[in-house]
């Protein structure tokens, strides 16, 4: 069907002029629902309100402005989505600010779009045309790099693209640094990668670098820092190497970025290497600190078989939680509680069974990102916070949960 | 555990030095030993039976000695002070001195307690000695003639293992383990030697000054919507998320696939 609404104006002047033979005929068809707006004799909308709508469920007429229900009659509109934000781009810049994002997992934590975000401000503050550059220097998964403010990107090579080798990722930033000179180096600080080579860099650039930044005043260019450990602020001025914590800004959400890569004529030395990565350490799940554990299977006063429970965090590879009453009465030790008097967590999944979801241990998870809940009380708090819960007993579930873990532990090995 | 495992072999003739500094506890802000600090001199006195060498750079006065002590209370004898002014540097006093009497492994923790704490004096050190720096250390493993092999702690408690050419400084990070306890009597027995005193090296830091941590501002929600009933729905949501997926009336097995699935999805099921 054809989505464009056309306009008749004869029938539009015989509805406007009640003296017209015709009124009262094209009167009728409007009534039948094909006009519910149209311009009165002075040139002002009328709308006749008992043709738009639906009728809801209390048998009652509901209107729904947002034109999300309106019947269909009436509104032909043409819908496309359109991105709305503005796309950017910069064209032989005149100077480049480099942030260099931590990426944990090949993805960009939100540390590092806040820290985007910082450079696009300060890239917008500069008289010049100004360029943000990303240096991705180890594997990277997501794909929209120009979402997250970046003008310009740059990829290590494969060889020297990696997780940790600070002296090989050293080399590539001074070449950088030789090729760009960049206004500014920014880096997500408390981590584990990239607060080690902006210190790095800037001790080689001769710079003393802005440690543990959380806001910069853009007129004065004044730093705020978190000095003497956490206990007070360092006013002092930005210099070119900035260490920044997370929400130091606000990240890019409005304007859309290029991200053209630009090509990796950039010559980084070798170097000899005097630190060589051996890889990753598989760490005990029961030995990590509680509020670092990415994966919590936490037990509560619903736990019958502790035994059980035990053996599914082994088998799971979780580390294990506790609420209060757990802890209370014996099961479990005191460091695993979780709540407002226990750990605050900051585990990505948070498995909790036979744990009612009181207000104090709700706020302890907080900041976790999924929960699945196993109660057999389907009207608990805690399945309302659940993204995903089992309304079942959990000595039953934890049982066939092991068993099916079990099993395809089993096919593994056949397969093997 | 950790300790024994990196016992050095006797004949080897590894030099451990542990670099010290003043802390502070941080709810009254009294000084006391560096928690860092204390654990790096932990992790030195597990390495050889030989004792390690203790150094501090700084000011030395009546407040900040008590604090010092704290170090000789964990069982060393020693502690050497190379003496600085407050305004001063004190990565060429140190460099200076250790050029002169180096050590292959150098100790020290990731952040001071106190002034700027910015991390940066083991790069600036190493820089300055041409030593290689592995930061965030958590256990050291081994220690041989040329190279030791150190795990180095990663956020959510992860390791990473690595190993790391002599001579080098290792900071120590948080997640190393505890520091013994120091004990008043051999810390008033111990001795505080001043080796060196002031360098004339000025910090350019007359532009800076201190206050009291502010509280950060919590950050807001920030709505896009572009009509008032979307803006009207942000604002009226609940933070206690939409409410998910609820399994009712499902047999054990079911629960059970539901939920490792979930699992693997997350990522956090590895089979
Ligand atoms: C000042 C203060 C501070 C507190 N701080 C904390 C804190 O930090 N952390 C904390 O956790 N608590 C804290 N509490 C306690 C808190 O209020 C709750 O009492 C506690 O969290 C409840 O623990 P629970 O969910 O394990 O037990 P319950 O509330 O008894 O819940 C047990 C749940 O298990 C379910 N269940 C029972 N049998 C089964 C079964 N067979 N299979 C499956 N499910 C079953 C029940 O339906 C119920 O929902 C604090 C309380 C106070 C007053």
């Amino acid at each position: 069907m054809n989505d464009i609404k056309r306009r008749d104006p004869r029938a539009e002047w015989i509805l406007r002029n009640r003296l017209h033979p015709e009124h009262s005929t094209y009167a009728l068809t409007q009534a039948t629902g094909r006009l519910s707006e149209w311009i009165g004799p002075t040139g002002v909308k009328r709308k006749n309100p008992h043709l738009v709508g639906f009728i809801g469920p209390a048998g009652v007429r509901r209107i729904d402005r947002s034109g999300a229900q309106s019947n269909q009659q009436n509104t032909v509109k043409a819908k496309v989505d359109i991105d709305a934000r503005r796309l950017i781009q910069i064209d032989g810049p005149s100077a480049y600010i480099v942030v260099v994002p931590e990426l944990p997992g090949g993805r960009f934590s939100a540390q590092d779009k806040d820290l985007f975000g910082l450079a696009q401000q300060l890239a917008a503050k500069q008289s010049e045309a100004t360029a943000v550059l990303g240096v991705i220097l180890s594997p990277l998964k997501d794909t929209e790099l120009g979402d997250v403010g970046m003008d310009r990107v740059y990829f290590a090579d494969e060889s020297q693209c990696s997780e940790y080798d600070p002296e090989t990722h050293l080399q590539q930033l001074t070449a950088i640094e030789r090729e760009f000179n960049p206004l500014y180096w920014l880096f997500p600080e408390h981590t584990s990668m990239s607060a080690d080579l902006g210190r790095r860099l800037s001790v080689k650039l001769k710079v003393r670098a802005t440690s543990h930044l959380w806001q910069l005043d853009l007129d004065t260019l004044m730093a705020t820092c978190r000095a003497s450990g956490g206990a007070s602020d360092l006013y002092r001025p930005v210099s070119r190497v900035i260490m920044a914590l997370a929400e130091c800004a606000e990240p890019v959400s409005d304007t859309r970025h290029e991200a053209r890569v630009i090509d990796s004529s950039i010559n980084a030395a070798d170097v000899i290497k005097r630190i060589r990565n051996l890889g990753a350490v598989s760490v005990d799940p029961a030995k990590v600190a509680l509020s670092e554990a990415e994966f919590i299977l936490s037990g509560g006063k619903g736990i019958t078989n502790w035994d059980a429970f035990h053996q599914l965090a082994r088998s799971l590879g979780a580390t294990e939680g506790a609420s209060r009453v757990a802890v209370d009465d014996g099961h479990m030790p005191r460091d695993r509680q979780v709540g407002a008097t226990g750990t605050w967590v900051t585990a990505r999944v948070y498995l909790a069974i036979g744990i009612s979801g009181a207000i104090q241990h709700l706020q302890g998870i907080q900041a976790c990102d999924k929960v699945i809940a196993i109660n057999t009380d389907p009207g608990c708090d805690m399945i309302k916070r659940a993204d995903l819960a089992v309304i079942l007993d959990s000595s039953e579930l934890i049982q066939s949960m092991l068993d099916q873990l079990q099993q395809s532990q089993v096919e593994v090995q056949h397969v093997a | 555990m950790s300790r024994n495992l990196a016992k050095l072999p006797s004949n080897d003739e590894v030099s451990v030095t542990v670099l010290v500094s003043v802390g502070q506890h941080p709810v009254t802000g009294r000084l006391r030993r560096a928690d860092q600090d204390a654990r790096a001199l932990e992790m030195a006195m597990g390495l050889s039976d030989a004792e390690p060498r203790v150094i501090y750079a700084g000011p030395l006065n009546d407040s900040i000695e008590p604090a010092l002590r704290g170090y000789l209370g964990m069982g060393v004898s020693e502690l050497k002070v190379l003496r600085q002014s407050e305004q001063n540097d004190i990565v060429p006093a140190l460099s200076a001195f250790l050029n002169a009497t180096p050590s292959s492994v150098i100790l020290c923790g990731s952040r001071a307690e106190l002034g700027e704490s910015s991390g940066l004096v083991p790069y600036q050190l190493a820089d300055a000695l041409g030593y290689t720096l592995v930061a965030n250390v958590a256990v050291i493993e081994k220690v041989a003639a040329s190279q030791a092999v150190v795990l180095q702690a990663l956020p959510r408690g992860q390791r990473r293992r690595i190993e790391v050419a002599l001579p080098a400084i290792l900071a120590v990070d948080s997640a190393s383990p505890v520091a013994r306890q120091s004990a008043y009597a051999k810390a008033t027995r111990g001795f505080i030697n001043c080796v060196v005193s002031d360098t004339e090296e000025k910090d350019a830091t007359n532009e800076w000054h201190y206050a009291p941590a502010r509280k950060r501002p919590k950050r807001l929600k920030i709505i896009k919507a572009t009509s008032a009933r979307d803006r009207f729905k942000a604002a009226a949501a609940k933070a206690e998320g939409a409410g998910g997926q609820v399994l009712t009336s499902v047999t054990a097995e079911e629960g059970a696939a539901a939920i490792l699935k979930v699992l693997k999805e997350e990522g956090v099921l590895k089979t």
